[in-house]
């Protein structure tokens, strides 16, 4: 997919002024908070799995060529094939090959972001497949031919009068105007396309090393029908996603959907190991798991590495008030919201994601709630320390800042300039406040700017002193 | 008691009775307060933009003003979240100025988590009358658990009414250098504050970042507020006159 993360500032103005999208993150934000809320204070110990969940997290990383290894042996005795992809390309073309080596004319998807990710969909329609995305916010995506704007929520930008025109002309009429009419729809359209699928490819949630299983959880149980009716089936998976045993995965559960969609749980939770076995009722014929790297054992290496306990739940970005604010469509990539922010610039480069890190009011909400304590605004604060370092921030700011340094740390120069810069904004201040300062034009127009009094803290401090 | 008071360089600039407020509160309290004449500011706008090195040198300056105090004391969240959560961290690459700056760091506290969980004060100068709303400023609320104080101290008032706002720890789209580079978001964000603000029909919104105060009473006045008044939580604890 191409990164648009530097037209930050300019998608983000359009998306402020887009009323549906408003009217449709609004819906978005207050159910996902108070449902969140709700869950976890229904839940005694819910802090303490935050905890516990960080510290497996952080064991995982730890030893995770030990756990991928025994994964793989896992997978292998099950009669499945693990793939090993350093990057985006390499993943594409694994997935091609075996797409092609069996001829697939019709390709069904379970929801993934590492398939985003990689782009893959555009590769497999290049060659001339068709490719069905079958959860149905990725679905609606798809007939809009729009990137998903949520981890979870593909399609929390639409509001339902967008969803009736967009079945209608996909459909044909008569149009439908109600959710379950919609649904009803969208679950006709895809049931034939599950029975045709020559491949069906999921994403996994957890990868559990003793078993060789991935696991998936789906409210629509969509990633089910695409993993046992096609023929074969390939997960994608970053390598973060292993856990050593079933049992980790359930702490995870515990915490994923009360953070996601606050949930007690999702709907569906699947397991799938290796191919059919003889025994088996269904199945696919060939089973792959395709582990994509893509820049993440280069942040398990560095000063990131906490961002790769990240298990994709979206609560960063629900509480985000920049994400509330322009939706994920601005962000410019895959992943929008706080963990966006971070992954973008690591995994597509600093330079091609300038603004992300820096719009960031460091209100510090998406880290209080994050299930597994991933401190994302220390991160998104390192990543401009980064910019800086390699002098990405703007020639201006880095003026700024040395001229700033200068004057702070010599007190009386400080507090000279302090003194000018009261007075003078004292003076063109009327009725307490400054309607219009050219020089700052970005904060005066679009609020006041409250009048100081016109002598500063300290010299009056020193003047009461010097009397008493 | 010798604390030493940091009025943070935006209340300095801005609004020198918040400093004296403060100042009051400490004093009627029975503390002896120590204004350092050279604080200038504590760092934070350049830790934020990605700047070390200035950063660590502010650090280092503010260290050796308030050495040998037995507490610093600051009318600000942000302030005193820099110094006591992110300090440490700015001088993370020197073992003797880090060990200075955690010593600093426990000595060091938001005023009216002081006033509240160190000198346990049960009364307050100020007289104010009338319904108040307050605002939970992130860094505050998040990086120093500073949530019941300052409402703890309200109750002290008897004259006081408090009417929580919907969504009170929500952002108000200050974020310091955020607020001029995405002036539409941080604009869009204020704005959903001040209407939260307004549907309390309270007679004041009070908080404890200097920051946030100007965004808010900026953003209000330009709605076309001119009746909500905007207070620090010094200024009402303190009395008008303070
Ligand atoms: S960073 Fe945390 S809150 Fe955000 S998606 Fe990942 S796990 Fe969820």
């Amino acid at each position: 997919m191409e990164i648009r993360s530097n037209e930050f500032k300019g998608r983000a103005v359009f998306a402020i002024h887009d009323a549906s999208l408003q009217q449709a993150l609004g819906k978005a934000r207050e159910g996902f908070v108070g449902k969140r809320a709700q869950q976890a204070a229904e839940l005694p110990e819910f802090e303490q799995l935050r905890e516990e969940a960080k510290a497996l997290k952080n064991h995982i990383l730890d030893h995770l060529d030990h756990y991928l290894e025994r994964y793989e042996q896992a997978v292998t005795a099950a009669g499945g094939q693990v793939h090993w992809a350093r990057d985006a390309e390499e993943a594409r073309t694994i997935i091609l090959g075996i797409c092609k080596r069996v001829g697939a004319k019709t390709v069904t998807k379970g929801k993934s972001m590492v398939s985003e990710e990689i782009g893959l969909n555009e590769a497999l329609i290049d060659e001339g497949m068709e490719v069905v995305e079958t959860d149905l916010g990725e679905y609606i995506i798809q007939l809009a031919h729009e990137p998903p704007s949520h981890i979870i929520a593909p399609a929390v930008h639409k509001t339902k009068d967008q969803v009736s025109d967009l079945f209608e002309a996909a459909h044909g009429g008569p149009r439908k105007t109600t959710v379950p009419e919609l649904v009803d729809e969208a679950r006709r359209m895809l049931r034939d396309k599950y029975f045709r699928a020559d491949v069906g490819i999921t994403g996994g949630n957890f990868l559990v090393a003793e078993t060789g299983s991935s696991m998936i959880v789906t409210n629509e149980g969509n990633g089910d029908l695409t993993q046992t009716l096609a023929k074969v089936h390939i997960v994608t998976s970053g390598i973060e996603r292993v856990v050593p045993t079933l049992d980790d995965a359930t702490l995870f559960l515990r915490l994923l959907a009360r953070s996601a969609t606050g949930q007690e749980t999702e709907t569906y939770t699947t397991l799938s190991t290796g191919p059919r076995r003889a025994d088996d009722l269904d199945g696919p014929e060939e089973y792959h798991v395709v582990l994509v790297d893509n820049g993440r054992s280069r942040m398990l290496a560095g000063r990131f590495r906490e961002m790769l306990r990240c298990i994709r739940c979206g609560a960063c970005m629900n509480h985000c008030p920049v994400y509330g604010a322009v939706g994920g469509h601005a962000y410019g990539w895959v992943y929008p919201g706080p963990m966006g922010s971070v992954l973008t610039p690591l995994i597509t480069g600093l330079d091609n994601a300038y603004d992300l890190p820096n719009a960031c009011t460091l209100n510090g909400r998406c880290a209080s709630v994050c299930p597994v304590k991933i401190p994302l605004p220390d991160l998104l604060r390192e990543l401009r320390h980064m910019q800086h370092q390699q002098e990405i921030t703007p020639a201006m700011q880095r003026r700024a800042l040395k001229l700033w340094r200068f004057a702070a740390t010599q007190p009386r120069l400080y507090h000279a300039g302090e003194r000018i810069a009261a007075r003078l904004l004292a003076a063109i201040g009327r009725k307490g406040r400054i309607r219009r300062l050219p020089l700052a034009s970005a904060w005066t127009d679009v609020r006041d700017l409250p009048a100081p009094a016109g002598r500063t803290f300290l010299e009056l401090w020193q003047g009461k002193r010097g009397k008493s | 008691m010798r604390v030493g008071l940091f009025v943070t360089c935006l209340v300095d600039l801005m609004r020198p009775r918040i400093g004296f407020a403060a100042l009051r509160l400490l004093e009627h309290a029975g503390c002896e307060v120590v204004v350092p004449a050279d604080q200038t500011c504590c760092g934070q706008p350049a830790w934020n933009a990605g700047d070390r090195a200035t950063s660590r040198r502010l650090a280092l300056k503010l260290i050796d003003e308030f050495d040998g105090l037995d507490y610093v004391v600051v009318p600000s969240g942000s302030c005193a979240g820099m110094i006591r959560v992110h300090y440490p961290e700015v001088l993370r690459d020197d073992a003797v100025a880090r060990a200075r700056a955690e010593a600093l760091a426990a000595r060091t506290f938001e005023l009216t988590d002081f006033l509240v969980n160190v000198l346990r004060i049960e009364d307050v100068p100020g007289g104010f009358r009338g319904s108040v709303t307050y605002h939970d400023s992130c860094s505050g609320l998040r990086e120093l658990g500073v949530k019941a104080q300052p409402r703890a101290l309200l109750g002290l008032m008897p004259g006081v009414e408090l009417r929580e706002m919907e969504a009170a720890e929500a952002c108000c789209g200050f974020g310091g250098a955020f607020a001029v580079k995405f002036a539409g978001i941080s604009t869009e964000i204020a704005t959903r504050k001040c209407r939260s603000i307004e549907a309390t029909a309270a007679d004041a919104v009070v908080l404890g970042d200097l920051g946030c105060m100007l965004n808010i009473e900026g953003r209000l006045r330009r709605l076309g507020d001119e009746h909500t008044r905007v207070l620090h939580i010094a200024e009402i604890l303190a009395g008008e006159d303070g």
